[in-house]
């Protein structure tokens, strides 16, 4: 995926428009080697920011947040059964579930690319 | 965080090499360059090399030394020849642990002893109060370490000396390293064959240099403090703070090898020997998960759903693919319930994930030196 398609959270996810999710370039780097996923059960209805998948790395657990509300439609068991996909691509076999917007406009609200490339500059 | 942090005479090259640098044991220390898992990786199929100069190096020199150490720590000093180094414990009076650490002898009369950054500045109190006539205990000034690790580390530290490679495990030498003298050790917390070098950096840059020039040929990598955990970890190595404290005997660490109970005095003997007698009250104990997921400190571990212990440590074991951990659980209840019902779990994120005991070391090297 181009990532200047997605749109970004402060807590470094990202969502496509056909509501994939993942976590981007910046965040993978940062993780580190993914060793585990846990992803949320399709059909579950998750708020904006409500934690919903949790990421391991060598390093600690990390709590993947959902960018926008809606319900889980499906989640990505690739990525569950081989979590080097997450840093290896991020923004592709690297997802993690898709989310049956409650309204594409929340999508809209988040950062784009370029936003978000100088929200992790300022940071 | 407003303390200043050490920094060890590698720190610029750190951050020439792209380390992410983090605050440990009050020092800004590397935890990776690349990726903890293929730094991991090189050191158990090739060669990597860690900065260690953060660690304690003490001198302990004198007509006293022999027996200031002797008194000092838990394993037998006397009975060490000179050119062999020697795990050992620093104990209270009452059995819990003031560090690990590991001496090596030259003389009877002079020995460096390396411990822990975490505990430098305690040690050298605790020691230097508890001296035998006679002895001197001294810093090693400018004091620089590398640990080079893996398969192909010998073949490296041969093309620097050739006395060196004929070292033997744990045996330790004083050689000249591209002319500068430094102590040359055939150890390492890593579970492969390596060497660990000791000296003023001004000797040991030079080397390290040379590592990193000759070692591309071989795979050599920077190592941080990262890998180094998933590496002793793998071997069931226990770390300071973590499995070791003030609070946990030595025999409750699972250490009772390196306390020589023989020998007619040291500080903590009493405690021990009533403790062996008695029976621990806690028992160290190593885990292997049976399903996915990775165990973390102060996690806690379950029997029959009942809470029994703590993890002290844990990761994900790249060499083994598993979530592995050790951690103290309560020995006589232990003994009882997984005797009747043998369901360890750990409690991970809120749900209990199954695990077995499992013998340290978890991982085994296939080849040998």
């Amino acid at each position: 995926m181009d990532p200047k398609d997605l749109r970004f959270t402060k807590s470094h996810e990202w969502i496509a428009a056909d509501g994939a999710v993942g976590i981007s370039e910046h965040a993978q780097h940062e993780i580190t080697d993914v060793v585990f996923v846990e992803l949320p059960k399709v059909g579950r209805a998750v708020q904006a920011e409500e934690a919903c998948a949790v990421v391991e790395s060598v390093k600690a657990a990390f709590d993947i947040y959902a960018p926008v509300p809606g319900t889980i439609a499906a989640v990505n068991e690739e990525g569950a059964r081989n979590p080097g996909l997450l840093n290896k691509s991020p923004y592709g076999d690297g997802w993690l579930y898709k989310i049956q917007m409650t309204s594409p406009a929340d999508r809209e609200k988040l950062m784009t690319h370029d936003q978000y490339q100088q929200f992790i500059k300022e940071k | 965080m407003t303390a200043t942090l050490q920094r060890t005479p590698f720190h610029f090259l750190h951050k020439k090499n792209g380390a992410r640098l983090v605050e440990f044991a009050g020092w800004e220390m590397p935890v990776q360059f690349e990726s903890v898992m293929a730094e991991h990786r090189a050191v158990r199929e090739r060669a990597g090399v860690f900065d260690i100069s953060h660690m304690g190096q003490l001198w302990v020199t004198g007509p006293g030394a022999q027996a200031s150490l002797q008194k000092l720590v838990t394993n037998d000093v006397a009975a060490l020849p000179a050119g062999r180094g020697l795990y050992a414990l620093l104990c209270r009076d009452d059995g819990g642990v003031v560090d690990d650490l590991y001496v090596y002898c030259f003389q009877p009369d002079r020995y460096l002893v390396i411990v822990n950054a975490s505990r430098a500045e305690v040690d050298t109190v605790w020691m230097r109060d508890r001296l035998e006539p006679g002895t001197d205990l001294s810093e090693q000034p400018q004091a620089a370490a590398l640990a080079v690790q893996g398969p192909a580390a010998a073949g490296l530290v041969a093309g620097l000396s050739k006395e060196a490679v004929r070292l033997e495990k744990n045996g330790v030498a004083e050689l000249p390293l591209l002319d500068m003298e430094l102590v040359v050790a055939r150890t390492g917390y890593t579970g492969e064959d390596g060497f660990e070098l000791f000296g003023p950096a001004g000797h040991v840059f030079p080397v390290y240099e040379y590592l990193m020039k000759e070692g591309k040929s071989v795979g050599l990598v920077n190592c941080g403090l990262g890998a180094r955990d998933t590496l002793r970890l793998e071997m069931g190595y226990r770390l300071y703070g973590h499995e070791l404290d003030e609070d946990h005997s030595a025999l409750e660490a699972g250490l009772g090898w390196a306390v020589k109970l023989s020998k007619p005095f040291f500080i903590g003997r009493d405690a021990l020997l009533k403790e062996k007698e008695m029976g621990s009250r806690r028992r160290l104990i190593g885990f292997r998960l049976s399903d996915r997921g990775v165990p973390r400190e102060k996690f806690e571990i379950q029997c029959s759903g009942a809470p029994v212990g703590t993890v002290t440590s844990g990761t994900f074991s790249p060499s083994l693919g598993v979530g592995i951990g050790m951690g103290y659980v309560d020995n006589a209840r232990m003994l009882k319930t997984a005797a009747s019902a043998g369901g360890l779990s750990i409690q991970i994120h809120g749900r209990a994930v199954p695990a077995e005991m499992a013998a340290l070391p978890f991982y085994r090297r296939t080849r040998e030196v």
